[in-house]
């Protein structure tokens, strides 16, 4: 497999955004995680724009709902611990971006749209979920985990390189 | 190096495990954040001691035979409160599932069919309207709870005279929904002909009649229920509890309010294109009068803005409002009421047809509880929408109270001063939250569930089940008849609520303080 070949400051930039996108995936899962009481329901329901309709059923299905508060949960967890261990970072880095889309699109920055929570910045079309989905793709090109990461230990090594 | 058959050299294992190390700091960071919201919900709710969320009743199975109700009034109210009941008109239900079948947001049919089956029959329903006594014979009639060509049962017997209604062997209970004016005759004549009553508020048009249903009810031990459904909020039993336990510290100030802007609101309905001298029974309907007037749609059917009727702000709203806090503080009686006010808004050309209305649109009420160093504050406008919570001012922190309900610490409080000085407590965070539905008191609520909880975007469904107040406290009344019990907004309650409504109405339509003195039970 032709995997690209970096300077070590290229390397040390994509290996520091990894790690800090895995951070912040991690932190926000461990969070919820913690709070008996967190639930995606205010959130579904607050949806708007050309999916809104879609999320907003998500909510109103309480079996449903549950499933949904469970993965996403583990789901950021899990894509966090990824990112940030550098394992299955691949397989991280493609579930994030599929995450981050969800988000992204229950609650599009979109001129007049407004949402019950307030943002803390200013944001048109373009927002800290388009810029992070942005960024994994980025990751998911310049993959570093078989260099810096246990992939390394995973994927890299069998009998046969180490006899090279 | 080898691992399972693999062989690493140093290399590969400083780098495979370079970023452990920031895992660690996340691990040690997360420790330190859980630790402090415990420490801090932990002292805070040492320090408060708040009870479990109320625990929500699983629905009941309500066997034995049905329980006969008779319905008396059939406009908007009773049309809701049939419903609140188990019964409503199939076109409405139909529309409903049209409704719900372009927009899966539109939950009206599926919590209708949701309601608790009472296991009751309406065997008789009385309405001076004959389009609405028809309706209300079919409504009474939909035993299947669907919409059109659904299954159908026997409809009501209908009654132009509620007295007719009331001597009918076939009915156990009335459920009263005529305008205020007919309030007392109808509550006294169904508490001496042994019915179970459950009337609407405001209890009554006038201070005399207040006296006389609470005699009639008190010697003919039926049950009775008023309908402030508000009885039945969740919030409203913390915000007790909140109270009992001195959270608020020394409490002298209670503001509480109605904001409402548009027509309907502000009881300027639709006047029926086929009411007519035919079709309703207008000197029945003006048999309370003491001054009779020309046949009228519009006094007939926007009867709440005229004093022969009703009491505008005061009965109708204002009762809500008082109830509320009635509940909470359980302050009774005030010692005197002052109030003011007047029509500012509803008197242009499209606002009536013929005559403008008596009743203010803009009113505000002052009631003293000197005894408890204590003033409730009422203000009502009827031309502007402002969200205004109820709110309980003490010196140690402030209650505001809607269907969830914060606590903030004041910043000059005696109480929290240390805490407060220590960082525990932030003024400009609650110190405690109840947002119905939520698994955990204990815990501060964060920001975000504030946000979501504060716009009605939480919680609106308990247990897969929107909860609908009004068919609560229905069904808490059917269920007193049944179980012999009391009711939350019992004769007691009313009487409260009715004098000091009462007092209210006196103070504005004669333009002085009023007051109530306790030992004679009279309004001087």
């Amino acid at each position: 497999m032709n995997r690209p070949t970096f300077k070590n400051t290229q390397l040390t930039v994509l290996v520091i955004l990894r790690v800090a996108i895995g951070w912040h995936f991690l932190y926000e899962g461990f969070v919820k995680l913690l709070n008996p009481n967190w639930t995606a329901i205010g959130y579904l329901v607050d949806s708007r724009g050309l999916f809104s309709g879609l999320f907003q059923n998500m909510a109103t299905h309480p079996g449903l709902l549950d499933v949904i508060d469970f993965l996403n949960i583990w789901g950021l967890i899990l894509i966090g611990m990824g990112l940030m261990l550098g394992i299955f970072s691949k397989a991280a880095t493609y579930a994030g971006m599929v995450l981050l889309l969800f988000y992204y699109c229950s609650h599009p920055p979109l001129l007049g749209v407004e949402y019950a929570m307030p943002s803390e910045g200013n944001y048109l079309i373009v927002n800290k979920n388009l810029i992070l989905f942005l960024s994994l793709w980025i990751l998911a090109l310049f993959p570093t985990s078989h260099i810096i990461g246990l992939d390394r230990l995973i994927f890299n090594r069998n009998e046969k390189t180490m006899q090279e | 190096m080898n691992i399972k058959g693999k062989r690493y050299t140093r290399r590969d294992i400083i780098k495979g495990l370079a970023t452990v190390p920031v895992a660690g700091a996340l691990a040690y960071g997360l420790w330190r954040k859980s630790r402090y919201d415990r420490y801090r919900s932990g002292r805070l709710s040492k320090e408060l001691n708040m009870s479990e969320p109320v625990s929500f009743e699983p629905p009941k199975t309500r066997g034995g035979d049905p329980l006969r109700i008779g319905l008396i009034g059939y406009g908007i109210r009773g049309e809701q409160l049939l419903r609140a009941a188990g019964f409503a008109h199939p076109e409405l239900l139909q529309s409903w599932k049209e409704y719900a079948a372009m927009d899966s947001q539109d939950k009206r049919y599926s919590d209708f069919l949701e309601q608790d089956d009472l296991n009751i029959v309406v065997k008789g329903v009385c309405e001076l309207f004959d389009v609405r006594l028809e309706r209300a014979s079919v409504a009474s009639s939909n035993v299947g709870r669907e919409g059109l060509n659904g299954k159908m049962g026997e409809p009501a017997k209908r009654y132009g005279d509620y007295r007719d209604l009331l001597a009918a062997d076939d009915i156990d209970a009335v459920i009263i929904a005529s305008p205020d004016h007919w309030h007392a005759r109808m509550v006294i004549d169904a508490a001496r002909a042994g019915k179970h009553v459950y009337v609407e508020k405001g209890l009554s048009r006038t201070l005399e009649e207040v006296y006389a249903i609470r005699k009639a009810v008190k010697e003919s031990g039926i049950v009775f229920q008023l309908g402030h459904q508000g009885r039945q909020t969740e919030s409203y039993v913390k915000a007790r509890e909140a109270i009992d336990k001195k959270i608020l510290g020394k409490i002298s100030l209670v503001e509480v309010c109605t904001n409402r802007n548009s027509p309907n609101g502000a009881w300027v309905y639709d006047i029926d294109p086929r009411g007519n001298e035919q079709t309703i029974d207008w000197r029945r309907f003006e048999e309370p009068c003491e001054i009779k007037h020309p046949f009228s749609p519009e006094r007939f059917f926007r009867w709440r803005c005229w004093w022969d009727y009703g009491t505008g702000l005061s009965g109708d709203l204002l009762t809500h409002e008082y109830d509320a806090i009635n509940q909470i503080l359980g302050m009774g009686i005030p010692e005197s009421a002052v109030s003011s006010g007047g029509v500012y808004f509803y008197k242009e050309k499209e606002h009536y047809v013929k005559e403008v209305r008596e009743v203010p649109d803009v009113w505000n009420a002052v009631l003293e509880y000197p005894d408890r160093d204590l003033t409730l504050l009422y203000s009502a406008t009827l031309s502007n929408n402002r969200d205004r919570d109820k709110v309980i001012m003490g010196h140690d922190a402030s209650m505001e109270v809607g269907s969830n309900l914060s606590i903030y610490a004041c910043p000059e409080s005696t109480r929290y001063k240390q805490q407060i000085e220590s960082g525990l407590i932030r003024p400009e965070v609650p110190i405690y939250s109840y947002i119905p539905g939520r698994k955990d008191v204990d815990a501060v609520a964060t920001a975000t569930e504030q946000y979501f909880a504060g716009r009605g975007l939480l919680y609106t469904y308990r247990n897969g089940r929107r909860f609908d107040t009004t068919h609560l406290h229905i069904a808490e009344w059917i269920d007193a008849i049944r179980e012999g019990k009391q009711t939350s907004c019992n004769i007691d309650q009313a009487f409260e609520e009715g004098i000091t409504a009462a007092m209210a109405t006196i103070a504005y339509k004669e333009n002085r303080k009023v007051y109530w003195d306790r030992d004679k039970e009279e309004v001087v």
